[in-house]
């Protein structure tokens, strides 16, 4: 079965657990005088949630007639191995990393800390080159940031701001 | 439209205003070149920034001067390394690459750059000529019509994703409708598919969404295909040297600029349609229409070929203002993104706007005109020094691009849950753009769900259940054509398969 049937798959069944949500759960918890209104809060959810059924339904038993990707160009899944997975799938671990180390570190430290290993990780082995521009970035959009914009940015790691 | 146009003036020409624009388009000019970051992700990043503006006019002076800011580098970075930062800038790598390539990079760049000021400038009349016209005929419209027009964009976005995609773009669209009913709505005052989960309370947020649908992917993408990323080679072959363009050249362009600034508006106007359809046909138009000799010049560096696209993509730009500002239905995902930026502003889009708050209306159209002149007179000269961004290898490249997709997810909301949630939906957003999935019709209905289930609501209160439908021959009228616009391209394309396969067959 191809990707986009596969997903279509994926998305029906969160289609069918809102819908379950919509049509059974949701309406227990109305308040008695909300009852005589025409609408409720679960209303709209209700019709999304037959659209969203019968249109991944389609898509899924191929109602639909695709065509072949022309533009080779493109990102293609048939090219997937010529592909660096490797490297994005890290690169994406260290986003996971960062959101997590972002408080605790604070931001200069995780912010030097991500751009750093994120050349690292796509090949780059100018050691010194990647720390001053990494050290200067996380320093500079700090400053623009927090001092500049007013936007607050935690700076320090948080046991350094009293948690 | 004279008091407007004044009202506009006074507005746009402080000197904090006049700072936004020449800022804007700058900061627009720098990003949009970088490949992966389209103007949707930039003007995503901005939106924190335009908020801390605080005042409504200002912060959208920048961010229509981001907007504006992000084509013209995209269509740089097409003429320079063909590699076009927007899809709506692809048409223009097909003749400023060639000519590029044959040494006459600054000249690509003066054609593209006058084409997109007089595209701009050109869609900024027209849509002072059409949008207070339009406005006065929407103040008409009640709930249930705004419900019926909703849906019609919807629809047409739909049905623009391309042959054989309407179902899956539908089928986006209303998981973003979806989506749009997490957390506490305004309607109700309780938490809707929340899960019990505390960070859903308030629903996700747009700008989260926004850049996992189309910064990340782009990004990811660029990781995984090193040939994606042209950068780093750049600066080597293509010396920008002269930017000049001879008379002759320039008595060959206005026409083309004329035509294909009014057609793009129009296409502009079209929910759905937008810039990139824009470019495209107004290159394919040029060519058909062009003499022999000169068609023959297309895609090998064709001055016309340059032009057409330029003003046709700038025209449609700002043709894309026009229900933006007088309906409130955005009619493309840039435009989404901006009325997810001027809801966050307390400003509701909309027939009204123009009546209660005119400065801001008409700040944004002469902010246009500013914009476009910024583009020519310091953008264009700056271009030789800007496009030394180009030159910046991936591997420095990539994780900036990746920490800003996370610093505009983060910056205004200082929750680092919503970077997780970035991370997850960017990897669903990537596996749907390998699946041929559109990902625009998930996000322009996830802002327009709200507005949507709202004017829903109201007109079902109002007619006591769903009878507005057929009781109000315009809601009727909208509605049908919404179930026409779905219909018809796989009609069209179910037919054209017959039609195929009935050649093959020799009957």
């Amino acid at each position: 079965m191809a990707l986009d049937r596969w997903l279509a798959l994926v998305i029906l069944l969160i289609c069918l657990a809102y819908s379950y949500t919509a049509y059974f759960t949701m309406d227990a918890l109305l308040p008695p005088i909300m009852k005589s209104s025409p609408i409720w809060p679960s209303s709209f959810p209700k019709v999304l949630a037959i659209g969203g059924i019968l249109l991944s339904l389609s898509i899924l038993l191929g109602l639909e007639k695709t065509p072949g990707k022309k533009d080779a160009a493109d990102i293609n899944l048939a090219r997937l191995g010529e592909y660096k997975v490797g490297q994005a799938v890290v690169l994406l671990a260290l986003m996971v990393a960062y959101a997590l180390l972002l408080r605790p570190l604070g931001f200069l430290a995780s912010t030097f800390l991500f751009l750093t290993c994120g050349s690292f990780i796509l090949g780059e082995r100018r050691y010194l080159v990647m720390i001053a521009i990494a050290a200067v970035a996380a320093g500079t959009v700090w400053y623009l940031v927090d001092e500049v914009l007013g936007i607050f940015l935690s700076p320090f790691p948080s046991f350094l701001n009293g948690g | 439209m004279l008091e407007g146009l004044l009202t506009g003036l006074a507005t746009a020409f402080t000197f904090k205003n006049i700072l936004m624009v020449v800022g804007g388009c700058l900061i627009g000019t720098f990003i949009g070149m970088l490949p992966g970051l389209g103007p949707m992700s930039i003007i995503a990043i901005m939106i924190p920034i335009a908020i801390t503006i605080g005042d409504p006019s200002a912060a959208l002076i920048l961010l229509a001067g981001v907007y504006y800011g992000a084509v013209f580098g995209g269509s740089t970075s097409s003429i320079l390394i063909n590699a076009p930062g927007v899809a709506s800038t692809v048409a223009t790598s097909f003749d400023g690459y060639p000519l590029a390539r044959k040494g006459q990079a600054g000249k690509a760049l003066t054609v593209a750059a006058i084409a997109s000021f007089a595209g701009g400038t050109i869609g900024a009349v027209l849509l002072m000529v059409f949008a207070p016209a339009l406005a006065s005929v929407a103040l008409l419209f009640h709930s249930s019509e705004y419900f019926a027009l909703m849906v019609v964009g919807l629809s047409a976005i739909a049905a623009f994703a391309g042959t054989g995609q309407v179902g899956k773009a539908l089928l986006m669209t209303f998981l973003g409708l979806m989506m749009a009913t997490v957390g506490e709505g305004v309607l109700f005052n309780a938490p809707r598919f929340t899960m019990g989960i505390m960070d859903l309370q308030s629903g996700f947020g747009f700008i989260t969404l926004a850049m996992a649908m189309f910064a990340l992917p782009e990004a990811i993408f660029l990781v995984l295909d090193p040939r994606r990323s042209k950068t780093g080679d750049a600066g080597e072959g293509e010396k920008i040297t002269n930017l000049r363009i001879t008379r002759d050249e320039t008595r060959r362009i206005v026409p083309v600029i004329g035509r294909q600034s009014i057609q793009g508006f129009f296409i502009g106007v079209l929910p759905g349609a937008g810039a990139t359809i824009a470019s495209f046909l107004g290159y394919a138009v040029e060519r058909n229409i062009a003499s022999k000799e000169e068609r023959e010049q297309f895609g090998k560096g064709s001055v016309k070929g340059i032009a057409a696209p330029e003003s046709a993509n700038n025209a449609a730009c700002t043709g894309s203002f026009v229900p933006l500002l007088t309906l409130g239905i955005p009619g493309s995902g840039t435009t989404a993104i901006l009325l997810g930026a001027l809801i966050a502003l307390n400003v509701s889009p909309g027939p009204r706007l123009m009546v209660d708050e005119p400065q801001i209306f008409w700040a944004v159209i002469i902010s246009m005109y500013l914009g476009n002149v910024v583009l020519l007179v310091l953008n264009l000269p700056l271009i030789p020094y800007i496009a030394k961004v180009l030159a910046v290898p991936r591997n420095y490249l990539i994780p900036f691009i990746l920490f800003f997709t996370l610093m505009g997810a983060y910056i205004g909301q200082n929750n680092a849950t919503e970077l997780l949630i970035l991370v997850g939906f960017g990897i669903c957003a990537t596996l749907f753009r390998f699946a041929d999935y559109p990902l625009a019709p998930l996000l322009i209905g996830f802002i327009l769900g709200p507005l949507l289930e709202n004017n829903f609501s109201r007109a079902m209160q109002l007619y006591n259940g769903v009878d507005f439908i057929w009781e109000r021959p315009m809601t009727l009228g909208l509605m049908v054509l919404a179930v026409i616009l779905i219909v018809l391209p796989g009609y069209r394309s179910r037919r054209a398969i017959a039609r195929a396969e009935g050649v093959a067959d020799g009957s």
